[in-house]
């Protein structure tokens, strides 16, 4: 399958690459690779520098500082038309003035490939995306979802090194999106072709990826599978933007055989495994869904915290309490109903109640980015 | 209640019909007009003196009355495509037309392409110059364009005295003007996500040019052509500054009308009538099939923001 040459085991790699507009840094000093037949998806909030990274590998943008690598080849000054990339835009991009068929083969077209061959080539591509029937069709008479799968088709037909999906799905309503997603996931695994995913929706990013770069004002806040974005956030960002977090401030108190305690000013005790340096003013995290409320009101236990109830909601399965901690900090628990939990049915707002959770439950987060290579 | 209001509304409704109708009446009955008198027979007084087998062969002077229906012949079709002035110079006029519509459209094509990536300060008073060859009134741009000329030959040897080449080249500069403001009205509009797509597909800057821009481009190209082929072929007043001997169709045809015209030239008149509306169509079919398209991609990405929440 992989007939091009294995040169590298990166297929893309970024060394401390900025690109500049103006007196604006779009992309701030990233460095990162991208795997062989990796699904890395780029998330972030808007204008973080998610497109323009995709631009620069693309060839659209030259970066201003440092190197883009594909395929183990410094591609910085190379235009796009020679570069082994091929791109889904998020408007499509479709020629207008073709059909569905000669959209598929117009890559194969440049590159000289027959005529026959390459129709043939372009319906087995449009098979592989699900959309047959439609050869002859104007792409202004197909519905968002089928452009959609024209254009992948004609990015994927020309068997790049790496796919650029900019936001493919960000024009589609929710259900197609979902359809979209598993599609997307099967196509990646059919072809085996390394796929740069740029997203804002973390549900998304979280579902499809292999590895996920999150990043924020132009940097990489942190690089890693979905799981170790999601249990281990490194910021207090990614820890934000993935997920909901409770956050908790405080000073490290003791450290000891791997674990640490941190003491907020209500003093509230997080005891949890990691290292941290003593008498530091640190943040700590924990997801809603691993805190638990409990009956008991015993004081002066680690990993636990009295509060007074504010709001409590159902989500079918699950049941979401907002309490006040005694210094004022707002969190979120969210607990799964199984069975008849009476206890927290009776829960009302006002009520006290203690919130417990495990030691390996806090995440120790850094204010900025410590540069992290895994 | 509502229905003395209904009632006023349809009356209303009525009343702009009939305005409208007025509108179009006095829009097109002229040209109605015109083309009946094309198939007019001589005045009875006139016929009855004539003993040849041709009405149309009556010499114009004694052809009578013309103004009143006097019956229908189809004769003055022939005598006006047999004329031995308008004929010439219909052909004048149009091979210069057909040449400035394709010299302009060609001008007008490259400086709307080359606008669109220049910077601002070259730009802004590029793009000034041009309005201004639209809104100078012609007038000045003929006496301008007559100096010129004239001057020009005195110390360009090669350069041509006044006739077609200079009416021509005359048109050239409002022509190329108006192709560039058509042409690049639909350039401004396109963006060039197309053209990246393109690219990104392995093709060139010129085969991207030719592959992409260019046939999304030729719906105003051909409306560039055809505008500055009409604008040149009715010309009067440019050509009657700077067509030395050459005469062209209107040149003709206004000289003509001092003396009194034939209906050979209602004739004429009506075939080129007939001719334009031949090509507007064939236009209109064109163009639509680049609209609908065109159409549906502006909406595409019109619709697609709301789609996303
Ligand atoms: N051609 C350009 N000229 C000037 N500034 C630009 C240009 N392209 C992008 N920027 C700026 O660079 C920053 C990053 O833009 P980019 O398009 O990469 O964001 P993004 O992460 O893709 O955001 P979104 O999710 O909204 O698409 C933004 O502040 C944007 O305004
Ligand atoms: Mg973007």
């Amino acid at each position: 399958m992989s007939s091009r040459g294995t040169d590298s085991a990166y297929d893309v790699e970024f060394r401390t690459v900025t690109k500049r507009f103006g007196n604006l840094t779009a992309v701030n000093a990233v460095s990162f690779q991208v795997r062989q037949g990796e699904f890395l998806s780029l998330l972030g909030p808007s204008g973080c520098g998610k497109t323009t990274s995709l631009r620069m590998i693309a060839g659209f943008e030259q970066p201003d500082e440092g190197e883009i690598v594909i395929g183990g080849v410094d591609a910085v000054g190379t235009p796009p038309y020679r570069r082994d990339v091929n791109t889904v835009f998020q408007q499509y991009a479709l020629f207008p003035h073709l059909t569905v068929l000669d959209n598929v083969a117009y890559g194969m077209k440049q590159k000289g490939v027959g005529r026959s061959d390459r129709y043939q080539r372009a319906r087995e591509a449009l098979e592989l995306v699900r959309l047959t029937g439609r050869e002859k069709h104007k792409p202004s008479m197909l519905s968002g979802g089928q452009q959609q799968r024209v254009a992948l088709a004609r990015a994927l037909v020309n068997r790049p090194r790496v796919l650029l999906l900019d936001e493919p799905l960000g024009a589609l309503d929710l259900k197609l999106r979902k359809e979209m997603q598993i599609e997307l996931t099967r196509i990646q695994g059919e072809v085996g072709i390394t796929f740069i995913y740029v997203t804002h929706d973390q549900g998304e990013a979280l579902s499809m990826s292999d590895r996920i770069a999150v990043m924020s004002d132009g940097v990489i806040e942190q690089l890693g599978t979905p799981a170790e974005i999601y249990d281990r956030p490194r910021t207090a960002f990614v820890a934000d933007f993935i997920g909901e977090m409770n956050f908790l401030e405080g000073t490290v108190s003791r450290t000891e055989d791997g674990e640490y305690d941190v003491t907020t000013a209500g003093g509230v005790v997080v005891r949890a495994r990691g290292e941290a340096t003593r008498g530091q003013a640190v943040k700590v995290g924990i997801r809603p869904a691993r805190m638990r409320i409990t009956g008991a009101t015993d004081d002066g236990v680690v990993n636990a915290a009295r509060a007074a109830v504010d709001t409590k909601m159902y989500l079918g399965d699950e049941v979401q309490v907002v309490a006040t901690l005694g210094d004022g900090t707002q969190v979120v628990i969210r607990e799964q109903r199984a069975g008849a939990d009476a206890p927290h049915d009776a829960i009302r707002p006002g009520d006290p109640i203690t919130i417990q959770w495990d030691r390996n439950a806090p995440v120790l987060l850094a204010e900025t980015p410590t540069e992290q290579q895994e | 209640m509502p229905r003395p209001r209904r009632r006023r509304i349809v009356t209303a409704k009525r009343g702009f019909t009939l305005w409208a109708l007025c509108v179009f009446a006095f829009l097109y009955l002229p040209i109605a007009v015109m083309a009946l008198f094309a198939f007019n027979k001589p005045s009875p007084a006139a016929l009855a003196g004539f003993t040849g087998s041709n009405v149309c062969d009556i010499p114009p002077t004694q052809l009578g009355n013309l103004t009143v229906w006097n019956g229908f012949t189809t004769c003055w079709f022939n005598v006006g495509l047999h004329d031995p002035t308008y004929i010439p110079a219909i052909l004048t006029s149009a091979r210069i037309a057909a040449g400035a519509a394709i010299v302009s459209t060609l001008l007008g094509l490259g400086a709307a392409l080359a606008l669109a990536r220049m910077n601002k300060f070259v730009r802004v008073p590029f793009d000034s110059l041009v309005y201004l060859t639209l809104v100078v009134p012609e007038i000045v741009i003929a006496v301008a364009s007559l100096i010129f000329f004239v001057q020009l030959r005195n110390y360009v040897s090669f350069f041509p005295p006044l006739g077609a080449w200079t009416v021509f080249l005359g048109q050239v500069v409002f022509g190329a003007s108006l192709a560039m403001l058509v042409i690049r009205a639909r350039f401004v509009g396109m963006g060039d996500t197309l053209e990246e797509a393109g690219y990104d597909l392995g093709s060139g800057r010129l085969a991207t040019f030719r592959q992409i821009t260019l046939p999304r481009l030729f719906p105003a190209i051909l409306s560039a052509g055809l505008l500055s082929f009409t604008f040149s072929f009715d010309d009067y007043v440019l050509p009657a500054f700077t067509n030395g001997t050459t005469n062209t169709w209107p040149i003709v045809l206004y000289s003509a009308v001092r003396f009194g015209i034939t209906p050979a030239v209602n004739a004429l008149a009506t075939l080129m009538l007939l001719a334009t509306i031949v090509v507007i169509a064939i236009a209109g079919l064109v163009l639509r099939r680049g609209r609908v398209s065109a159409s549906i991609e502006t909406e595409e990405t019109a619709t697609a923001p709301v789609a996303m929440r």
